[in-house]
C-alpha cells in the first residue's frame, strides 16, 4: 500500500498560486527529494502533507486514510525545520526529549530512546550542552533527534542542509542517507540542490512554479528528462536554437522550431585523431579554456552555436583558438508538440554515411 | 567649551532630579521622624496606600493577561488578516496619545451612571465609576500599551518556527505556550509588569476623574498628595509622596537586574 498519497492539492498565498493541482504517490520506506528552484511550491508541499498549511483543494491521505482534517500533532510526523527551530532554552536532551515528555512517556523510557538517539546522531557527550553551544552540523542531528523521538511514521525535512558549509554538507548528506536506511522510515526532503537530491533520494520529484515536473530516479530522470525544463534544471546543458544544424541530428530535428538541450558529458572535442569515426564529427574553435580543478572546461565554437565540454586532464593540452573536432553523441530535442532524446545518427549507423 | 557642557548637564540634572527628591525628603521630615510616621499612618493615608496596592494588583495582573493575549494575536494571529492586525496595532498605542484625564473622562462616559451600562451594572449592584471598578479599567487603560509593547517584539524576534516545531512533536496551544513561548518572552513579561507597576502606582489623571477621589473610599495614594497639596499641608504630602518615590526607585533597581538577567538569557 502506498504510505502516502496526495490528490489534486491545491494551495494560494493571496493572488500567488503556489501549488498546482498536485498528485503523487510514496511508497512505504521510500527517500523522496523534492526538488526545484525556490519559490517553486516545494515547501508549500512539505508544509501541507505536516498540517501546518491547509491546502485550498484536494486530499491528503496516509496509509489510505484522510488526513486533511488532522492537526499537525495528529499526524506522527516528524519535522526537520530550515533553520532547525531548536528550543533555545532547553539543552539538548530536552530538545530530543520534548515530544516524549508531551506524550507523557514514563521518565526511564524517555531516557533510554533520547540516549538512543544521541548515540545514534553522534552527540554523546553533548546532552547538557544547549543549541547556541553546537556548531550547524551537530545542531542539524539534535533536530534530527528530536523529530525522531517519538517515532513518527513520516519525516520530512526543509532543506535540511541549506544552512550547513559545503564541506561538512557532504559528510551529513551521507550520514542521513545511511541513517534513514537503518531507521527505515518514510522520508520526503526539500531542497534545490540537484546534487544533493541526485546522491541522496531514492526518488526525485522535480517541481517548479507549483507543478509537478517529473518523478522518477534520480537515474531515470537525468538520462530521460520528461520535460524542456527538466532537462534543463538537471545537470548543466547548453540551448541549441536551431537543432537541425547540429551535425548528426540533420533529421531527427526536422521538424521547424525543434531545439536542442545538450549537456557537457554529450559532447566530446579533440584532435581529428582521437576520432575513430570522423565523419561523426564537426569542425570547432575553442573559445575559451577554464581550469575546473579535476579537468578542463572548454568553450568550443561549432558555426554559429557554442557549446560546453570537459576535457580530462590525461588527454593531449588544447589552446585557445586551436581548431579541433566536435562530436556531439545525444541531444534533449524538443518542440511544440514533444520532447525526446536522439542520438548522433552517424554514430549510431556508421554505414549511412557510406551511401 | 565642553567642561561648560558637562557643568551645565550637571546642573539640569541637579536642579531637575536631585533637588526636588531632597526638597521632598526634607518636608517630608520637617516634623521629624514622628511627623513623618504620622503623616502615613493617618487613616486617610493608610486607605489610600491601599488602594493604590489594590489598583497596582489588579492592572498588573490583568495587564499581564491580556497583554500577553494581545501581543500573541496580533503577532501570531494570521486568521486576523493583515489590515486589520495592522490597525489594532495601531490602536493599541491610543492610550500613549491620549491624555489620561481623557482616558477617564471616555470611561465615564461610557459606563457611567448615567449610562445605559453604568445603569444595569449599578441595578445588579456593582457600581463601576466613582469605585473600584473603575479605577482599576482606568489605569488598564492608560498602562495597556506597556506590556503589550514589550512583548510583541520579543515575539516577532523568536518567530513561530519553535511552536510550529512543538506542534509537530504533539504538543497542542498551551502545552505550546507553557514550554516553548513563555521561556522566551518571560522577561519581557517581566519589564513590561515593572513598568505596569511603576506606571499605575503614578497614575493620577485618570484615575482622579474615574474615582471621584472620594476620602477613604476612592482616594489614591497620588490623588490623596494632591489633596494633602491643596490643604497646604506640605508635610503629610510629602511623607506619602516619600513613600511612592521610595517604592518607584527599588522598582527601578529591579528592572535594572531583570535587564541584567535577561542579557544573562
Amino acid at each position: 500500500m502506498q504510505h502516502v498519497e496526495v490528490r489534486g492539492l491545491d494551495k494560494h498565498f493571496g493572488s500567488f498560486h503556489a501549488v498546482k493541482d498536485v498528485s503523487f504517490d510514496i511508497q512505504k520506506g521510500h527517500l523522496i527529494g523534492l526538488l526545484g528552484p525556490s519559490g517553486g511550491g516545494k515547501t508549500s508541499i512539505l508544509r501541507m502533507l505536516a498540517g501546518l498549511e491547509s491546502p485550498d483543494a484536494g486530499e491528503i491521505l496516509f496509509h489510505g486514510k484522510r488526513v486533511n482534517e488532522l492537526p499537525p500533532q495528529e499526524r506522527g510526523i516528524g519535522f526537520v525545520f530550515q533553520n532547525y527551530a531548536l528550543f533555545k532554552h532547553m539543552t539538548v536532551f530536552e530538545n530530543i526529549a520534548y515530544g516524549l515528555k508531551v506524550k507523557k512517556t514514563p521518565k526511564a523510557q524517555i531516557r533510554e530512546r533520547v540516549m538512543e538517539l544521541v548515540e545514534l546522531t553522534g552527540l554523546k557527550g553533548f546532552e547538557q550542552r544547549y543549541p547556541q553551544q553546537l556548531s550547524g552540523g551537530q545542531r542539524q542531528r539534535v533536530a534530527f533527534a528530536r523529530a525522531l523521538a517519538p517515532e513518527p511514521q513520516l519525516l520530512l525535512l526543509d532543506e535540511p542542509f541549506a544552512a550547513i558549509d559545503a564541506k561538512i554538507r557532504q559528510e551529513l548528506r551521507s550520514w542521513l542517507r545511511e541513517l534513514i536506511e537503518r531507521v527505515g522510515i518514510t522520508s520526503i526532503f526539500v531542497t534545490h540542490d540537484q546534487d544533493e537530491a541526485i546522491e541522496v533520494a531514492d526518488e526525485i520529484m522535480v517541481i517548479s512554479q507549483g507543478q509537478v515536473e517529473q518523478k522518477g530516479t534520480p537515474w531515470d530522470i537525468y538520462k530521460e528528462p520528461a520535460t524542456p525544463f527538466v532537462a534543463s534544471f538537471i545537470g548543466e546543458s547548453t540551448q541549441v536554437e536551431h537543432a537541425v544544424k547540429l551535425h548528426g541530428f540533420d533529421r531527427a530535428a526536422e521538424t521547424a522550431g525543434t531545439k536542442a538541450l545538450i549537456r557537457p558529458e554529450y559532447v566530446e572535442v579533440g584532435r581529428p585523431s582521437e576520432f575513430p569515426l570522423l565523419s561523426a564529427t564537426e569542425e570547432g574553435v575553442v573559445q575559451h579554456l577554464h581550469f575546473r580543478g579535476s579537468q578542463w572546461l572548454v568553450e568550443v565554437q561549432v558555426g554559429d552555436q557554442k557549446l560546453i565540454t570537459y576535457r580530462s586532464l590525461e588527454k593531449e593540452p588544447l589552446q585557445v583558438g586551436d581548431p579541433v573536432r566536435v562530436m556531439v553523441h545525444r541531444a534533449y530535442l524538443y518542440n511544440e508538440q514533444r520532447s525526446w532524446i536522439a542520438e548522433n545518427r552517424f554514430k549510431v549507423d556508421p554505414m549511412s554515411m557510406m551511401i | 567649551m565642553k567642561k561648560l557642557w558637562i557643568v551645565l548637564t550637571y546642573l539640569v540634572f541637579a536642579v531637575l532630579l536631585v533637588a526636588p527628591l531632597v526638597k521632598m525628603t526634607q518636608s517630608a521630615f520637617a516634623d521629624g521622624w514622628s511627623g513623618f510616621v504620622e503623616s502615613i499612618s493617618r487613616p486617610e493615608a493608610l486607605h489610600a496606600l491601599m488602594m493604590t496596592g489594590l489598583v497596582v494588583l489588579c492592572v498588573t495582573v490583568l495587564n499581564g493577561i491580556f497583554g500577553i493575549m494581545t501581543a500573541l494575536y496580533l503577532v501570531r494571529g494570521k486568521w486576523l488578516g493583515r489590515r486589520l492586525r495592522s490597525v489594532m496595532n495601531s490602536i493599541v498605542d491610543l492610550p500613549y496619545a491620549v491624555s489620561p484625564v481623557i482616558g477617564g473622562l471616555m470611561i465615564v462616559l461610557l459606563v457611567g451612571p448615567d449610562t445605559a451600562i453604568g445603569a444595569f451594572f449599578a441595578k445588579i449592584g456593582i457600581n463601576i465609576v466613582y469605585a473600584f471598578p473603575g479605577m482599576v479599567i482606568a489605569t488598564l487603560f492608560v498602562t495597556f500599551p506597556l506590556m503589550v509593547r514589550e512583548i510583541m517584539p520579543v515575539l516577532e524576534e523568536i518567530g513561530d518556527d519553535q511552536e510550529q516545531a512543538s506542534a509537530t512533536l504533539g504538543a497542542y496551544g498551551w502545552t505550546t505556550f507553557r514550554r516553548v513561548t513563555w521561556p522566551s518572552i518571560r522577561w519581557g513579561v517581566a519589564y513590561g509588569a515593572v513598568l505596569t507597576i511603576a506606571r499605575s502606582m503614578g497614575e493620577f489623571g485618570a484615575v482622579l476623574v474615574v474615582s471621584g477621589n472620594i476620602i477613604n473610599r476612592t482616594q489614591t495614594a497620588t490623588t490623596l498628595v494632591y489633596q494633602d497639596v491643596e490643604n497646604f499641608n506640605i508635610a503629610a504630602a510629602g511623607g506619602i509622596a516619600l513613600v511612592l518615590a521610595a517604592f518607584s526607585a527599588g522598582l527601578l533597581l529591579l528592572m535594572e537586574w531583570t535587564k541584567k538577567r535577561r542579557e544573562v538569557h
